[in-house]
């Protein structure tokens, strides 16, 4: 704990007990660029203590977002709300927020030591508590001893690190990040994500993350954002947004999901009865149903996981469909079969955990898939 | 390979073609002969001797070199806005406004020269060294702007912002970050100016009244052939001294560009 201790960085149990308070608001943001609509009435709260992603396509207007919340983009209208002050007007040097630039934006021409304290020339305090304090903040992001180094002589990991160093020097309420993984080599970016991961439990301040790896905010994130155009489509947490995804675009967003053309049939007392395409008719819980139901078409979506295929000797504990491997796709740890369940005109993916003992199916191969009413989404 | 034989012999005489006869100059400034012709006569070093006798020379030089610091000085700082502008902010009329700024570099300049001429004297102004300046800020200026857009161009817009994010002020951020960045380009504007002003031949001889610079000076003594060896001589150090300038120019050019890691994008050595 190098940085100032935060009550906020208390265990979990703690915070499940008293909710967290509000750090962020937006109160119906939009943003014009010209004729251009980029963000359009966005309605949210990001709570203090928070790891935070806003996670959508190139262009959703998530990095938009995050530049109204540091004041680099001013918006036209609605509000902005950092610890419950109104930031029209307040310039980016004056809010309590710093941030970590996708390219990263080490000063060249300084070393690292002024690089991490430039934030502390304007503060006052001798040179030595402010030397103290640099060096305290490059031991907490792991670059102990690199201070005196030209900036513009690291590498990538190092520069994403002096980065955060210099960020959080300033204790900043809340700490943006756009983009801040993605020049980073495969391996480089899980280390940095589990770093970031420890880093924000340390410090306690609230991380808002700019990204477009639906797998990297899942990773990362108390809560996430998910925007299309501008808007956001769905504020959840990532178990939440896996299982539950608030529209067929966001369940496409995130991960693979099956997709099934489905028709209600019946609705009361909170159950559903819908008759879908290949798995034929069942009753799923009005929670599986996001949005309001007029009832008729529809369409259900699943993810590969939620199905088995079925081997010999097999049964399943709740319903099962037969049908045919079209194709196989072998990972390694996981198989991926796509299988046409008899009565679809499209296979449906299903992965498979290779256990021990397991063996890989052929193509062709006719088989019987195990599914349940349960891992249903019904998409309108 | 035959073909390539042939452009490189090619582009050897296109290279000879180009500094012979400033090769010369050095030659014939050594010789002692006041006919500038082959066969060389001797070694001497007196017509760099007499350079000093030559009173209106110095007054030349210094003409010269008022004129050329201060217009480089002009060219660079009104160039550092506009490429500054230029290259952060997006505005009406960017494009033409733009190009009408760099149109001196290929309008004629005794079209530049002769208009600038008619327009001081139609609002009845003297003619002296600082009509000079005016021209030379306005021919010097579309280079001191090409440096600095690239210099600009090659800065990373989120060093600025990462400076503004982090408590300082906008003229603190230009000081500390963008200023130090650019400072090389900066340099390299100044001296490109410079040499560039001292070297100006036709709108120094339109513009300079009764104050010619060295150029207009150098003209006006070829009309004497005894003078034409000392000449030679005052050449051959204006070469060299160019040479020098250029050369310094383009270090803190490169320098400027391995700084902050951009790729080397031309230039004008």
């Amino acid at each position: 704990m190098t940085l100032a201790p935060n009550p906020l960085a208390a265990p979990a149990a703690t915070l499940a007990a008293t909710p967290r308070p509000t750090m962020i608001e937006f109160r119906d943001v939009h943003k014009y660029y010209g004729d251009y609509h980029a963000l359009r009435g966005i309605t949210a709260t990001i709570r203090a203590g928070e790891f935070f992603s806003l996670l959508g396509p190139s262009g959703c207007g998530k990095t938009t977002l995050l530049r109204t919340i540091a004041g680099f983009e001013g918006i036209s209208s609605g509000a902005v709300l950092i610890d419950g002050k109104d930031m029209q007007g307040v310039p980016a040097n004056v809010r309590p927020t710093n941030m970590v630039f996708q390219s990263y934006a080490i000063f060249p021409h300084l070393t690292v030591a002024q690089n991490v304290g430039f934030g502390l020339r304007r503060e006052g305090g001798t040179a030595a508590e402010k030397a103290r304090r640099v060096d305290e903040a490059l031991e907490m992001v792991g670059l102990k001893g690199y201070g005196a180094r030209a900036a513009h002589a690291l590498s990538g990991g190092q520069r994403q690190r002096v980065a955060l160093a210099r960020a959080l020097i300033l204790k900043p309420k809340v700490l943006l990040l756009d983009e801040p993984l993605s020049a980073l080599d495969k391996k480089m970016r899980e280390q940095m994500q589990v770093e970031l991961i420890r880093l924000q439990r340390q410090v306690g301040i609230t991380f808002i993350l700019v990204t477009h790896d639906q797998e990297e905010a899942l990773v990362m994130s108390d809560r996430i954002a998910v925007m299309f155009e501008g808007q956001i489509a769905q504020l959840a947490d990532p178990e939440m947004l896996y299982r539950r995804p608030a529209t067929r675009q966001v369940a496409d967003f995130i991960g693979v999901m099956n997709f099934l053309p489905a028709t209600v049939t019946s609705e009361a007392a909170g159950r559903i009865a819908i008759d879908v395409q290949g798995l034929g008719p069942c009753e799923i819980d009005a929670g599986q149903a996001p949005g309001a139901l007029t009832g008729g078409a529809a369409e259900v979506g699943f993810r590969p996981e939620t199905l088995t295929i079925l081997y010999d000797g097999q049964t399943a504990t709740d319903r099962e469909t037969p049908g045919t491997i079209e194709e196989v796709v072998y990972y390694g740890d996981m198989t991926y079969y796509d299988v046409k369940l008899d009565g679809v005109d499209r296979p449906v993916r299903i992965s498979m955990r290779n256990v021990f003992g397991r063996p890989v199916l052929d193509i062709r191969t006719r088989t019987r898939v195990a599914w349940s009413p349960g891992a249903l989404v019904l998409f309108r | 390979m035959t073909d390539g034989r042939g452009l490189r012999l090619y582009a050897i005489l296109y290279l000879v073609f180009l500094y012979a006869p400033i090769l010369l100059l050095p030659v014939f400034a050594l010789n002692d002969a006041t006919i500038v012709a082959f066969p060389l006569s001797g070694f001497t070093t007196k017509w760099f001797g007499q350079l000093a006798q030559l009173p209106t020379l110095f007054d030349a030089l210094r003409n010269s070199l008022i004129i050329a610091v201060s217009s480089s000085i002009l060219a660079t700082t009104l160039g550092l806005f506009a490429a500054r502008a230029s290259s952060r902010y997006d505005f009406a009329g960017k494009g033409p406004i733009m190009g009408l700024i760099m149109l001196p570099l290929v309008l004629p300049e005794i079209i530049v020269a002769m208009s600038l001429l008619m327009v001081l004297l139609g609002m009845g102004l003297n003619l002296a060294v600082w009509s000079v300046i005016l021209g030379h800020t306005l021919i010097c200026m579309p280079f001191a702007i090409a440096i600095l857009s690239a210099a600009f161009q090659s800065l990373d817009r989120s060093l600025e912002e990462a400076a503004y994010d982090l408590g300082e002020s906008r003229w603190s951020t230009f000081r500390l970050i963008t200023l130090p960045l650019v400072m090389p380009g900066i340099v390299s504007a100044l001296l490109i100016s410079f040499t560039i002003s001292m070297d100006e031949f036709i709108i120094a001889f339109f513009l300079a009244g009764a104050e010619p610079t060295l150029p207009v000076y150098i003209y006006s003594q070829l009309r004497f052939p005894k003078q034409i060896p000392s000449i030679l001589a005052l050449g051959t150090i204006l070469v060299a001294v160019s040479v020098v300038l250029l050369t310094i120019a383009e270090y803190f050019r490169r320098r400027g560009i391995a700084k902050v890691g951009g790729k080397d994008t031309g230039g004008f050595l």
